[in-house]
């Protein structure tokens, strides 16, 4: 069962859709072109929250929905959690 | 797939409703123990009390008299009785609502006190009960009816799974020629340029930059970190990080193909069928009752973390597909779309469990929030009273 979904081919992070434990092979559907990619957790990702899918430097925009959703404040490795404590939003 | 008709009350002014209200409305803060004192006494009616509607001025008074004068207007209301401290005020709201042509009295306290106004409002209310629950339902179509949407204590389910889930049932209500209000306004940051896209003229999508902006720049110039607030604390549990990401999930929820097709001030009623977008904080009660005043006769809300709300005179639809809170709250969840997650359901699937639950609704059953009595009726306040 896939535990995780990405909405497009372009995001940088998926959104777990069971709770993932850390050190975990967990595959994720991608929404956009029906595919199936894998990724090996870094860290417990809870149900609803986001695995990186790829490393991504501190200051590079995060991509969801095809979309910039903010700002990373740390650098993030590939199948870390993605969170408050290493995103902020653009915005405000 | 349902059809387009259901059993629903056509108003004397022509428009349509799905409930059948009698309401004791107090026109002010000092009139909410008079009003409540009627919906006591009298079988079959609800007050709707509030905190304002004193010595307010200029823009804020003119909304609150719209939010009065709508939620009277409603279509799910048969008859209202309006109270208020003195007279003008109170005529100015029972003659909003009267230009509907429902029945609608007003009285005021000044010269009487509340136990003489309570005695002759509940005469009248009696009256009204009487006339109500002799209405007969006649057929109606969904062309015929406002709705609305919001989304509260959303969570990355809702982006996933309830809110696409909803656009697509947006997209073919407006299809069956149903009108649609969404709002939220500072819910769209980081999403507004996709809003903007879908707007039906470059005149829409001005008026919409407008308001998106003049709203921005409100909360801006406040100079806070809106972390916490928006994102909300339930929002970042769930795992909402930013507002973009929860604006990009937010806005899934108007669907895929439906075009906008003007921009509202809150609490105004839409000019035409289809897709509206009106200025509205993304606060629940206060976002749905501004709906309800500009017309709408039901309302679909999507739920991540499990927010509760319910309203007095429209029934609230509550759609959830976070597995966690459709078990744990499963009191207040109407429409389980969980399976979403398990990839056990799709989202046109989903669209049709959503219209299949909205029929039943618009028939007569009972939302969970109607079963559990929730009743936020909540107005909002632009700035301070003189």
């Amino acid at each position: 069962m896939e535990k995780f979904f990405v909405h497009a081919k372009a995001d940088t992070v998926g959104v777990a859709v069971a709770d993932i434990q850390a050190g975990e092979k967990v595959t994720g559907w991608v929404m956009e072109d029906d595919t199936i990619i894998e990724v090996q957790a870094k860290s417990n990702i809870p149900l609803g929250h986001k695995i990186a899918l790829q490393d991504i430097a501190k200051g590079e925009m995060v991509i969801k929905y095809g979309q910039p959703i903010g700002r990373a404040t740390e650098t993030i490795a590939r199948g870390e959690h993605v969170h408050v404590h290493n995103l902020k939003t653009a915005r405000w | 797939m349902p059809g387009t008709k259901f059993l629903g009350y056509r108003r004397e002014n022509g428009r349509v409703g799905v409930r059948n209200h009698v309401v004791i409305l107090p026109l002010d803060d000092l009139s909410n123990t008079a009003a409540e004192g009627v919906a006591k006494l009298v079988e079959g009616t609800i007050a709707l009390p509030h905190p304002y509607g004193r010595l307010q001025f200029g823009e804020d008074l003119e909304l609150f008299f719209r939010t009065l004068i709508g939620t009277g207007s409603n279509p799910n209301v048969a008859a209202c009785i309006v109270i208020g401290i003195e007279p003008k005020w109170t005529n100015r709201v029972v003659e909003g609502i009267a230009a509907t042509k429902k029945p609608v009295t007003g009285f005021a306290i000044e010269r009487y006190g509340d136990l003489k106004v309570i005695e002759m409002a509940a005469r009248k209310a009696v009256e009204y009960v009487q006339y109500a629950t002799e209405l007969k339902k006649e057929e109606c179509d969904v062309s015929e009816l406002v709705v609305s949407i919001k989304c509260g204590e959303s969570d990355t389910t809702s982006g996933l799974a309830s809110n696409p889930a909803l656009g697509n049932a947006v997209d073919r209500l407006v299809d069956m020629g149903a009108t649609v209000l969404f709002g939220e306004t500072s819910e769209l940051t980081g999403g507004e340029h996709l809003v903007a896209e879908r707007c039906a003229t470059p005149e829409i999508r001005e008026q919409f930059m407008r308001s998106f902006t003049s709203y921005s720049e409100f909360i801006m110039s406040q100079g806070v970190d809106l972390i916490g607030s928006q994102p909300t604390e339930g929002n970042i549990t769930g795992g909402l990080t930013t507002i973009e990401e929860k604006a990009l999930g937010n806005i899934q929820k108007i669907g895929k193909r439906s075009l906008i097709q003007g921009v509202l001030q809150p609490a105004e009623p839409p000019k035409g069928k289809g897709l509206w977008y009106m200025e509205t904080s993304s606060a629940a009660a206060e976002c749905i009752t501004l709906f309800a005043a500009g017309g709408s006769v039901l309302h679909f809300f999507t739920t991540g973390q499990g927010n509760i709300v319910g309203h007095p005179i429209i029934p609230v639809i509550k759609i959830s597909a976070n597995p966690i809170t459709v078990s744990t709250m499963s009191e207040h969840i109407d429409v389980d779309l969980s399976g979403i997650l398990r990839r056990e359901m799709n989202l046109e699937e989903a669209g049709t469990k959503i219209l299949e639950e909205f029929f039943r609704t618009l028939n007569g059953r009972f939302t969970k929030a109607e079963a559990l009595g929730h009743k936020e009726f909540v107005l909002t306040k632009l700035y301070r009273s003189a």
